[in-house]
């Protein structure tokens, strides 16, 4: 240990204060928690493609007024037509299905226009499957956003008042929420279709009045949390207006229990959309929704399968890729994983 | 632990109260009566079926009548079947509803237990990868869609199992797999967060240094304390199988109560969704009781806390 | 019993962890030893790699380690090369862990006494029922009152302090050779702490096992130790008995942490905390990692790592400052009178320099000077 060193002369010259390394140089640029957060959503490989997939989903879906205009035109000469696409000679995608023990060209056999197609195929009434999943996307999204949006005003709102006022009001607001998760979902959403019936509003009304609760009770004890912390109760002894305070200090400390919280109530609004619309309470013919499709489409599952594969696939397609978002942004926001 | 029994009782017999009269009023709202569906009939026949079912007296007299029966077990008869007590038309369908969704339950909680354990003991390995991709799915594919595809492929196809009906073990299957799937994700997701959770605890790194195995600091340790808290979730669990039962018992033709309700409201039958109603409230409340208790009893802490009480 | 020999030696330890932000390089280059029946701390600030070392010793180390270099042998074998069964049979039977925090290092569902027992069923193959009778035993040397109605308890009907107990109670049920404790005073109050080192030394006599104590709290070694070691950014450097460490350190950092610590006299509020934070183990800088807090830094400190040079046979040092041609400095106020402390009572000869004192602190026993070591 004592081996004798070659030192250059001036090596024990000490460092002047200024010269000193400087230890405290922060390594990474500092970011805020959302840019945090976001940083992270992107190092998550299956979250990050789940979103672009929704994206690109909810772009074909929104465009469909315009791509796809006629979901509803029906045509009984073109009824049940295997899908074709031009160019492909691939079974399935050919125009060409099996009938008796034969491969037949139905496009051929339904004297259907050389330059007619339907890529998707159409249903028994001949509509275009493919116009009338890209409609039917739309209308459960819109259904599935609309339903979120509203569960998050009254939950949000709800859960800020309960904590907020605390006491009797928040054991009276606590004792309704308890009463309404001790009645199944399914049943409060079916007595309200039954009464208010069909169209798109009592749907999403029925479907948001029984996803609330759970956002209420995550906002309420994030709340209660925020509530006892010293800036939140500084701002209050400086006489800060309660909305005031909840706008400006609880909301934005709130805002990762929302987002994730809407990134799971979104895909759950969908399902029971398309649970309802295929009990047949839900959206009424002749509108399409994922779900009277994948209704529509089972009833000929065993001879025309792709009338249910398809709107079933879409349909699983934006559940799982809601689910894998969800989950990843649950992630990102709490980097120590997920509890809930 | 009496004194809090005692509340939850009582708030439990409130919460059925107050659902039986919103659903009373709900359905006076409703425009349908008995007679959507028999059309054309005589003053003088009309007016029997209102006095059949009670419709001409005044709102009140009806909701008192209503409760009363409700207490005592009787929801009046149904109008779709016009001479059925709904009591007995539910009496007569809970058994196969209850098989299946028990089996459904039981399976989907047993494999979901065993999949997010190994699935957290295995974290980030491809096993840990699987379980998470099955699980995704089984949360996101809605159990109408799975429940098509089981009967088309398993029934239809191979032929392994009946393809619809009611009768025999048999015949239960492929509804019970129908049936578990949502049961099986969400205890599944539930298990292998927990897991994960205590795997990192304090007190397992202290099994782990006392030279326990890992197969001894699983059992001994981590199974028990991620598990406690999955009675939690039973009540969800509970509804999740009476959500999809009423579309499983509708694809394979099995006569519960979920196809029964499902049939109910395509008709206006409203006698019998009022009694469906409570009955599905009525469970709910009960599991949620049961639940509570039992994790009183499974969990030290809270035993404890309770005896104080 | 052979006094003198190494029953742990750990040599050029170097663990590096694969993080998403890059390489954290947590121990570099530690070498130490421990001898049969002594104490052994671990000083040093958060993030020093403390817990990693003895993580290392356990066999315990996260996924994301790798052991770069070295070797741990425990009586002459090296536990970096044992298979997973061969250091479960070593855990909690040779060398036991006490850990930071009483309040969750206990199963929260299982009765206490069990979990006390569990290590008996482990490795002594003991009966359900003969391992508890031992885990009641136990429990009332860790000085449980009561302890007959106590052992069916949960770990929530306990206080701190009494976790505490009976978490060494479990890491002492199987007399092992060494007992590493992780800060295992840190989470509690000031007089518990006191009871719980108090009752620590007494059972280290009692079963005559030998203890790492780990801490970030120089005060607390001087009533515990034999030796110690002072660690920074994952290096040793400085290590020596404790009369050496205590009266005559040679670090730089050394000097800070016995300048920031409270003794009777200081406590007048001349604390003085070392200024700046430890660097980043992504990126260790070259030379002296203590430099840029260093206020007695020198050019060399930036471009050469310092080498350990002898100040006796016992006691080495990392710096500089020891080289012959360096410049002499004068330490903090605070060293420099402990460092005459050390002059007297090396003539008085009082000084324990390299043998393990084998009861307590005779070292300190009728000191007057106790009041320079403080609490
Ligand atoms: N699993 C891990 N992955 C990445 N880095 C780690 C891991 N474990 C420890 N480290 C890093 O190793 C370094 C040493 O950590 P260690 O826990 O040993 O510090 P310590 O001296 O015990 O501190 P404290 O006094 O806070 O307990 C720290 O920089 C820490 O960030
Ligand atoms: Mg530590």
């Amino acid at each position: 240990m004592d081996e004798k060193i070659k030192l250059p002369e001036d090596a024990f010259q000490p460092v002047g204060k200024d010269d000193k390394l400087d230890d405290e140089k922060i390594a990474a640029p500092s970011r805020t928690f959302l840019q945090d957060a976001w940083h992270r959503l992107k190092e998550n490989k299956a979250a990050f493609i789940s979103m672009w997939i929704l994206i690109i989903i909810a772009l074909f879906a929104f465009t469909s007024p315009i791509t796809a205009p006629n979901p509803n035109s029906a045509n009984p000469d073109y009824a049940n037509l295997p899908p074709k696409i031009p160019g492909v000679n691939i079974n399935g995608f050919n125009g060409t299905s099996i009938q008796g023990g034969q491969r037949v060209d139905q496009y051929k056999a339904n004297n259907v226009p050389e330059s007619k197609h339907f890529i998707l195929g159409t249903d028994y009434l001949g509509r275009s499957l493919g116009q009338r999943i890209l409609h039917g996307t739309m209308i459960s999204l819109l259904i599935g956003l609309f339903a979120t949006l509203i569960d998050l005003l009254i939950g949000v709102g709800y859960g800020i008042i309960s904590a907020w006022k605390g006491g009797v009001v928040d054991l009276v607001m606590q004792r309704i929420i308890e009463i309404m998760q001790s009645i199944p979902n399914i049943v409060i959403m079916v007595l309200l279709l039954l009464v208010i019936k069909g169209g798109i509003l009592p749907i999403i009304l029925a479907i948001a009045i029984n996803e609330w609760t759970t956002m209420a009770r995550l906002t309420r004890a994030q709340t209660l949390q925020l509530k006892s912390q010293e800036y939140v109760l500084a701002a209050q002894t400086l006489g800060e207006s309660s909305g005031k305070i909840a706008m400006k200090h609880l909301l934005p400390n709130l805002s990762s229990v929302i987002i994730i919280q809407t990134m799971f109530t979104i895909p759950a609004a969908i399902f029971f959309e398309a649970f309802l619309s295929y009990i047949g309470i839900g959206i009424q013919a002749p509108i399409a929704s994922l779900g009277t499709l994948i209704n529509d489409g089972q009833r000929n599952f065993q001879f025309l399968p792709f009338q249910m594969w398809y709107p079933a696939i879409v349909l699983a397609i934006i559940m799982i890729a809601f689910n894998i978002l969800a989950d990843g942004l649950r992630d990102a926001f709490d980097p120590r994983t997920s509890r809930h | 632990m009496v004194k809090y029994l005692a509340r939850r009782i009582f708030y439990l017999i409130l919460t059925m109260f107050l659902i039986a009269s919103v659903t009373f009023f709900l359905m006076k709202l409703m425009p349908g009566t008995p007679l959507n569906n028999q059309a054309k009939l005589t003053a003088s026949q009309i007016h029997t079926i209102y006095q059949q079912y009670g419709l001409d007296k005044p709102l009140w007299q009806q909701y008192v009548t209503y409760i009363v029966n409700a207490v005592q077990g009787n929801f009046g008869t149904s109008f779709q079947f016009s001479n059925q007590a709904v009591s007995y038309l539910i009496g007569s369908r809970i058994g196969p509803s209850a098989i299946i969704g028990a089996q459904g339950m039981i399976l989907g909680v047993i494999l979901g237990i065993c999949t997010g354990s190994l699935s957290a003991i295995r974290k980030n390995t491809w096993v840990d990868g699987t379980a998470n991709i099955i699980s995704i799915l089984g949360l996101s594919i809605p159990s109408f869609v799975f429940a098509i595809l089981l009967q088309y492929y398993f029934g239809l196809k191979l032929q392994l199992f009946p393809v619809a009906g009611w009768g025999g073990f048999a015949s239960t299957i492929l509804p019970t797999i129908a049936l578990a799937a949502s049961p099986f994700a969400t205890t599944s997701r539930f298990v292998r967060t927990e897991m994960v959770d205590v795997m990192g605890s304090d007190y397992i790194e202290l099994a782990r240094a006392k030279g326990l195995s890992r197969f001894g600091i699983v059992f001994h340790h981590a199974l028990r304390n991620s598990l406690i808290p999955l009675v939690t979730v039973i009540g969800p669990l509970a509804v999740g199988i009476m959500t999809g039962s009423m579309v499983v018992e509708n694809i394979f033709s099995i006569p519960g109560i979920g196809e029964q309700f499902v049939k109910s409201i395509l008709v206006n039958d409203y006698p019998t969704i009022m009694g469906v109603t409570l009955l599905y409230s009525g469970l709910l409340c009960l599991v949620l009781l049961i639940t509570d208790i039992v994790y009183g009893i499974i969990d030290p802490r809270i035993r404890l806390s309770g005896k104080g009480e | 019993m052979d006094a003198e020999k190494n029953i742990l030696e750990v040599q050029d330890l170097t663990i590096n962890f694969h993080t998403y932000a890059g390489t954290v390089q947590a121990i570099r280059n530690v070498n130490f030893h421990l001898k049969k029946g002594e104490t052994l701390a671990i000083v040093g600030e958060s993030g020093s790699g403390k817990t990693v070392t003895t993580k290392t010793i356990m066999g315990l180390l996260a996924n994301n380690a790798e052991v770069a270099k070295g070797t741990v042998k425990f009586h002459g074998k090296d536990i970096l090369e044992m298979s997973e069964k061969e250091l479960q049979a070593i855990r909690g039977r040779d060398i036991a862990e006490i850990f930071q925090d009483p309040m969750t290092s206990l199963d929260p569902t299982m009765r206490i006494g069990r979990q006390i027992a569990e290590p008996l069923m482990v490795h002594k193959g003991f009966s359900k029922s003969k391992a508890e009778k031992q885990a009641l035993e136990m429990l009332k040397l860790v000085g449980i009152t009561n302890a007959e109605e106590r052992v069916n308890d949960y770990p929530h009907q306990f206080s701190g302090g009494m976790r505490q107990r009976i978490v060494i109670a479990i890491a002492l049920v199987c007399y092992p050779e060494i007992l590493i404790a992780d800060e295992p005073t840190t989470a509690l109050d000031v007089t518990i702490q006191a009871q719980i080192l108090d009752l620590m030394k007494e059972l280290q006599e009692k079963i005559s096992t030998s203890i790492i104590f780990i801490t970030h709290d120089l005060g607390v070694v001087a009533s515990m130790a034999d030796r110690v070691a002072v660690m920074y950014a994952g290096k040793i450097v400085e290590y020596g008995t404790v009369d050496e460490i205590f009266y005559n350190p040679q670090h730089p950092y050394t000097w800070g942490l016995l300048n920031s610590m409270p003794t009777l006299d200081t406590a007048k509020g001349q604390l003085e905390p070392i200024p700046g934070t430890p660097p980043d183990l992504l990126e260790p800088p070259v030379g002296d990692a203590f430099a840029a807090r260093n206020p007695y830094a020198m050019k060399i400190d930036e471009e050469q790592e310092p080498p350990f040079f002898k100040v006796s046979d016992t006691h080495y040092a990392a710096t500089w400052l020891l080289h012959p041609d360096a410049p002499a400095v004068e330490p903090p106020a605070e060293v420099v009178r402990r460092q005459k402390i050390y002059q007297e009572r090396l003539s008085a000869g009082t000084i324990n320099q390299g043998h393990i004192h084998s009861k307590g602190n005779t070292a300190f026993a009728g000191a007057d000077d106790d009041d320079a070591i403080g609490e």
